[in-house]
């Protein structure tokens, strides 16, 4: 649990290089969302989350839903850290009969809790296992990464006004505020104008933090646990880089859904610090 | 050389031949790059409207402009069509608002996004729906003509499109032989005839040419339209070959083999074997991976077709 600023940065960075090698080995699948959301779900995975990874349906553990199941690389890469599936395994992502399905799939892969590939459900499933958690007297959480586009379905609405309404302090969530969804930038496909006050005018406790700045993260997280935002749902909006730390890839919409060619992906190897230049 | 192309090409072309019709818009819920209607939002950013990702409201913002007079295309996965099929019913097909509507990425051919993406119920549930004319072509010229045609039609519709790339059939074919409603024969054999619909026409075809090998002789049916279904048609099939097999990337609940069984059981019986989905969800793998795992490649056609025949 007690992990350093410098550990997790350390894990991070190794996480972005199997999501960059899953990629370019399917030559499919979505790298940009990855990136962005890993620096979040490292530090939640390796120093908050309630799990045995040896036992992934132990009843009592915190459940992670990865809305956004397009960013699957990035999921994958942490349950291999954490140890609930092998490092060889990401070598199955979009490979026939692999467990590391395109989206991430609960009936697939041990450690995921949530079948996703469609936007806008993953909230609703969370406030579920919320519900669940509080009929059996259990302390354990649920919590929701949602991605910024996905927030335009309007099905992520009723779940805020829900979870807000049924006071359930044991949902968390994290946006992965990247600022750009599948076609473009997300100012130029549907803006969303003041996302923080729409979340506080529906009941949910708030917090804004530099989703790549694993100091400021902890504290989110810690933001997210504390007593006194138990009283209702919680959301951590992290402002984050598509692509963060491959250069091509950062804040460029074409990496949403794009695998890098031999040449980029070698150059990623060298910037994430894997190969000598 | 046989061209390969995506059915959903075709669709973005046809949308940029329509452009010139005034009345014509375009709605998109941040897919424009997969469906392929960006090449219209580039040329005419003032008739496309950004749904962002929300697919409900798209549909019914469509059901306005249809009222007013606009004639409204919209597009996303076809996975994702369903999550506005309600709106879909009460919205547009229960007042007959003629807004047309386009799933690509259809099937399990759609590939390694695996069964999150993969509809295999889009046809069957559109299908169901009064006043919906629900299409899915084969190649890109057929789907560029059928798109053009749905503007002219007073209906709503729903369209299947295909991610990825099969032979293109119809280069060489006179344009007015491909019309909504009407299936085209693309072999003529007495043995059993192949009815089938998008990715699986081709398939079909080679079906029907290992077939031959065997001195089976099949005849070969594009019925790109599976509502209003051409039942003359299959009636003359039935009439010269006496057995029938269906084809379909799709549940084989509710889709083409259901639209075909349904037509045989009211007016002409004869021995019928669907190639299908068979009621199981898909999993991530290759388009070509996925059609031999679900059982409904060439060969498998080609199997069916023989069962078919002995049961005459
Ligand atoms: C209901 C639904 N509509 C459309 C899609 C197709 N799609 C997949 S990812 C994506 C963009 C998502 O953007 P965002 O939520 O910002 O994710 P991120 O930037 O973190 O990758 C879209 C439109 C989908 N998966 N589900
Ligand atoms: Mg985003």
């Amino acid at each position: 649990m007690s992990k350093s600023v410098a550990e997790l940065q350390e894990m991070a960075r190794k996480c972005r290089v199997e999501i960059v090698k899953m990629v370019h080995r399917a030559q499919a699948g979505h790298p940009g969302g990855s990136l962005s959301e890993i620096d979040l779900i490292t530090a939640l995975y390796a120093t908050r989350m309630r799990i045995r990874p040896q036992e992934p349906k132990w009843p009592d553990r915190d459940r992670f839903i990865l809305s956004k199941g397009h960013a699957s690389p990035g999921m994958y890469s942490i349950l291999a850290e954490m140890g609930f599936i092998e490092h060889e395994d990401l070598k199955s992502y979009r490979v026939l009969g692999g467990i590391c399905q395109g989206h991430v799939d609960m009936k697939w892969c041990p450690g995921v809790d949530f079948s996703a590939g469609s936007l806008g459900m993953g909230l609703s499933f969370g406030m579920g296992c919320a519900v669940a958690a509080r009929l059996e007297n259990s302390n354990r959480r649920a919590f929701v990464m949602l991605g910024d586009g996905e927030m335009q379905e309007g099905s992520i609405w009723e779940a805020a006004m829900a979870a807000a309404h049924h006071e359930l302090g044991n949902l968390k969530v994290i946006l992965d505020r990247n600022r750009i969804q599948n076609d473009d930038f997300c100012e130029e496909q549907m803006r969303m104008f003041d996302i923080p006050a729409k979340w506080k005018s529906f009941g949910w406790n708030v917090k804004e933090i530099d989703g790549h700045n694993m100091s400021e993260i902890l504290e989110g997280l810690d933001f997210l646990e504390a007593e006194e935002n138990c009283n209702g749902p919680s959301i951590l909006i992290a402002h984050t880089i598509k692509g963060a730390g491959v250069s091509y890839m950062e804040n460029n919409p074409s990496f949403h859904g794009a695998a890098p060619n031999d040449e980029q992906f070698h150059q990623a190897m060298i910037e994430l610090g894997e190969v000598e230049a | 050389m046989t061209r390969n192309a995506a059915t959903r090409d075709g669709y973005g072309q046809a949308l940029l031949d329509l452009a010139g019709n005034e009345k014509v818009v375009v709605l998109e819920a941040d897919l424009g790059k997969s469906t392929k209607s960006l090449h219209f939002r580039k040329a005419h950013p003032e008739r496309t409207v950004s749904c962002g990702i929300g697919e409900q409201n798209m549909l019914l913002v469509g059901a306005g402009l249809a009222s007013s007079g606009f004639i409204p295309f919209a597009s996303t996965f076809a996975i994702f069509t369903e999550r506005a099929f309600e709106q879909m019913r009460n919205g547009i097909a229960r007042p007959n608002l003629a807004v047309h509507l386009c799933g690509s990425h259809g099937g399990t051919h759609t590939g390694t996004d695996g069964s999150s993406a993969q509809s295999i119920e889009d046809l069957a549930v559109f299908r169901t729906l009064p006043n919906v004319i629900v299409l899915h072509p084969s190649d890109d010229v057929s789907t560029r003509l059928l798109t053009m045609q749905l503007a002219e039609t007073n209906a709503p519709s729903y369209m299947r499109t295909a991610r990825n790339k099969t032979p293109v059939l119809y280069d060489d074919m006179d344009p007015s032989a491909i019309q909504i409603g009407k299936g085209i024969e693309l072999m003529d054999g007495k043995d059993v005839a192949i009815i089938a619909c998008g990715v699986l026409v081709s398939e079909s075809l080679k079906a029907a040419e290992m077939l031959q090998k065997e001195g089976i002789h099949a005849t070969v049916v594009d019925m790109h339209t599976l509502k209003p279904l051409d039942g003359k048609l299959i009636e003359a099939l039935v009439q010269r070959c006496g057995a029938l097999v269906t084809a379909e990337d799709h549940n084989v609940i509710g889709g083409l083999g259901s639209a075909v069984a349904e037509y045989l059981v009211s007016n002409i019986m004869a021995p019928l074997e669907m190639v299908g989905v068979k009621d199981r969800f898909g999993e991530s793998g290759q388009a070509d991976e996925m059609l031999d795992l679900m059982e409904i490649s060439s060969e498998f056609i080609a199997k069916a077709a023989k069962r078919a025949l002995s049961r005459k």
